[in-house]
């Protein structure tokens, strides 16, 4: 990253309410191309609500998110015409679900999956979206035997890899993942990590990761946001918080984690 | 001779009025699905109460109406549907294709190539391309209104990946005029070329979802495929046994439980007219084989 590089994703004021009941409350960063943005905190901190109001899920209460269009420079998501916003939400973005099964297309096999967003961007060649889809097979270490086998017949951690694979594949250059390793057991979730450090590293991707799990915040991210009560209590890089938190809510988080 | 207590054609002026203008604006955006009130007709959806709808708002006293089902005059749906129009606006019905003004059909365009003047009413179950792959309303409406439809052919893709080819036999997708993505109601994929840039106006009618959507006149209409797998239509190794046609599609009927069979013409109108024209096929020169 050149200095001075404009940020990739720049959120200001970011704010939410469910009527009275505030998701997330003043959210401010960057995110700059290439680099991990880990946001932890616990159980409703709005977490996922400020993950869904700056990847164009929810159109926040109030405040902006910009983003770097390739083209336009930045443009805040929310003002760009729909059809810009959602080109942009199946090519230069992609959103990984903590359950598989919301961001896959159950009925249909492991190369469908991977190959409807190459379609979705005009893909007319069918030999050539195969190739595709047996090429992201391999790179997130999938059997390509099992191209034409259908999602539910995968374990957890094959479908959280087929999802990321088929994210990946229009080359998106920001990701966004709620909890992409919950409900998976320790070494799946190892492998999953190392398989998302890899690409993460590999790609140049930007990410947003939210987790409760502070390993997984250790492992992938370089910055990390601290949210409570839909609030952001302390932010900077990923071991200086976690290694000498300030806020006593950061404390209270690192010091709760047990050590076998 | 009308039946009493009806108005002309079953339907009241006001519910006709109505779906004349949701016709009209059908032809003006052709592909796109114009929902209409639809009403309750004295037949069960899945029947034809779309196409039949349409066809009392559009037919005329000078009319004349055909009515197929499977490509035939004469099973239950045709005939009743055939009964229904002459008991009700006192028209004229045949079964020659070049005869009739206004053809209602469910699953077969005629073998006979329409000409301008002559109307198509098609019986819709569904008409939602994308409700395979979207079942939420609104979100298909906005994917018609934003031209998003590439991952309408994840579903093609399927089928080569299941089946080495595309296997999607009916109800095939199209494209029309460049814009909208359609249903062409459960036609074989072997009548998807006689929609492109047909003289005639085809209308569509889906009752039970309230649609109705149109293609007019000389309108392009392509089916969807993939550059290395292109659009195909079905093929026979035989030709029809009773006229003999080898262009026509060909409806497979067992005739014994010995592994015996016949393939004959779907339309029903097209094979009696070659066969009164004197052409034969394998049956009806050879009486052993059966049929005739």
């Amino acid at each position: 990253m050149p200095p001075g590089a404009p940020p990739l994703l720049s959120a200001r004021g970011v704010t939410k309410f469910y009527d009275a009941i505030p998701g997330c409350r003043d959210v401010s960063f960057d995110i700059w191309p290439g680099e991990v943005l880990g946001i932890v905190g616990e159980s409703g901190s709005g977490k996922t609500t400020m993950l869904n109001c700056i990847s164009a899920r929810l159109e926040p209460t109030s405040g902006t998110v910009e983003y770097a269009t390739r083209h336009d420079g930045p443009a805040d998501i929310y003002r760009m015409s729909e059809p810009v916003r959602r080109l942009l939400m199946r090519t230069d973005w992609g959103f990984v679900h903590q359950n598989p099964q919301e961001g896959l297309r159950m009925g249909v096999s492991a190369g469908a999956n991977i190959g409807e967003r190459l379609m979705a961007v005009g893909a007319r060649h069918y030999g050539n979206i195969r190739e595709a889809a047996a090429d992201w097979l391999d790179k997130v270490e999938m059997d390509t035997g099992r191209m034409d086998d259908l999602p539910f017949t995968f374990s957890g951690g094959m479908q959280q890899r087929l999802q990321i694979a088929r994210n990946l594949v229009t080359a998106p250059r920001i990701v966004f993942m709620d909890e992409p390793t919950g409900g998976l057991d320790v070494s799946v979730q190892a492998r999953l990590l190392d398989l998302l450090r890899g690409l993460v590293a590999d790609l140049g991707l930007a990410a947003v990761i939210v987790t409760h799990d502070l390993a997984v915040a250790r492992l992938l991210s370089h910055r990390l946001l601290v949210m409570r009560r839909g609030k952001v209590v302390e932010s900077g890089l990923t071991d200086q918080v976690l290694d000498d938190p300030e806020h006593p809510y950061s404390q209270l988080l690192v010091s709760s984690v047990l050590h076998p | 001779m009308t039946e009493d207590g009806y108005n002309f054609a079953y339907l009241d002026e006001q519910t006709k009025r109505m779906i004349r203008r949701a016709i009209l604006k059908a032809v003006a955006i052709p592909g796109y699905q114009v929902p209409f009130g639809s009403r309750e007709m004295p037949l069960p959806y899945g029947w034809g109460t779309g196409g039949i709808q349409v066809t009392a708002s559009i037919i005329g006293r000078d009319d004349t109406l055909k009515v197929i089902d499977q490509g035939a005059d004469d099973t239950v749906n045709a005939v009743s549907i055939r009964k229904f129009f002459a008991r009700t606006a006192g028209v004229a019905t045949t079964e020659r294709t070049e005869d009739a003004t206004i053809v209602q059909t469910r699953h077969r365009i005629p073998e006979t190539p329409l000409a301008a003047g002559q109307i198509l009413v098609y019986q819709v179950p569904i008409p939602e391309p994308l409700r395979w792959l979207e079942p939420r309303e609104a979100e298909t409406r906005k994917m018609h209104a934003l031209e998003e439809y590439g991952a309408m052919h994840v579903r093609l893709y399927e089928d080569i990946a299941r089946f080495g080819h595309i296997a999607t036999s009916y109800d095939y997708p199209v494209r029309v005029n460049g814009r909208y993505l359609a249903r062409p109601s459960p036609i074989p994929k072997f009548d998807n070329p006689k929609m492109d840039r047909l003289p005639a106006l085809q209308l569509f009618g889906a009752g039970r979802e309230k649609r109705i959507y149109a293609i007019p006149p000389h309108t392009e209409v392509r089916s969807l495929d993939f550059d290395d797998h292109p659009f195909e239509v079905q093929t026979w190794d035989e030709a029809c046994a009773f006229c003999g046609a080898a262009d026509s599609f060909l409806d497979e009927i067992v005739t014994d439980d010995r592994g015996g069979r016949l393939f004959v013409c779907s339309d029903t109108d097209y094979c009696g007219k070659r066969r009164a024209a004197g052409h034969t096929g394998s049956a009806t020169r050879d009486p052993e084989r059966g049929g005739a």
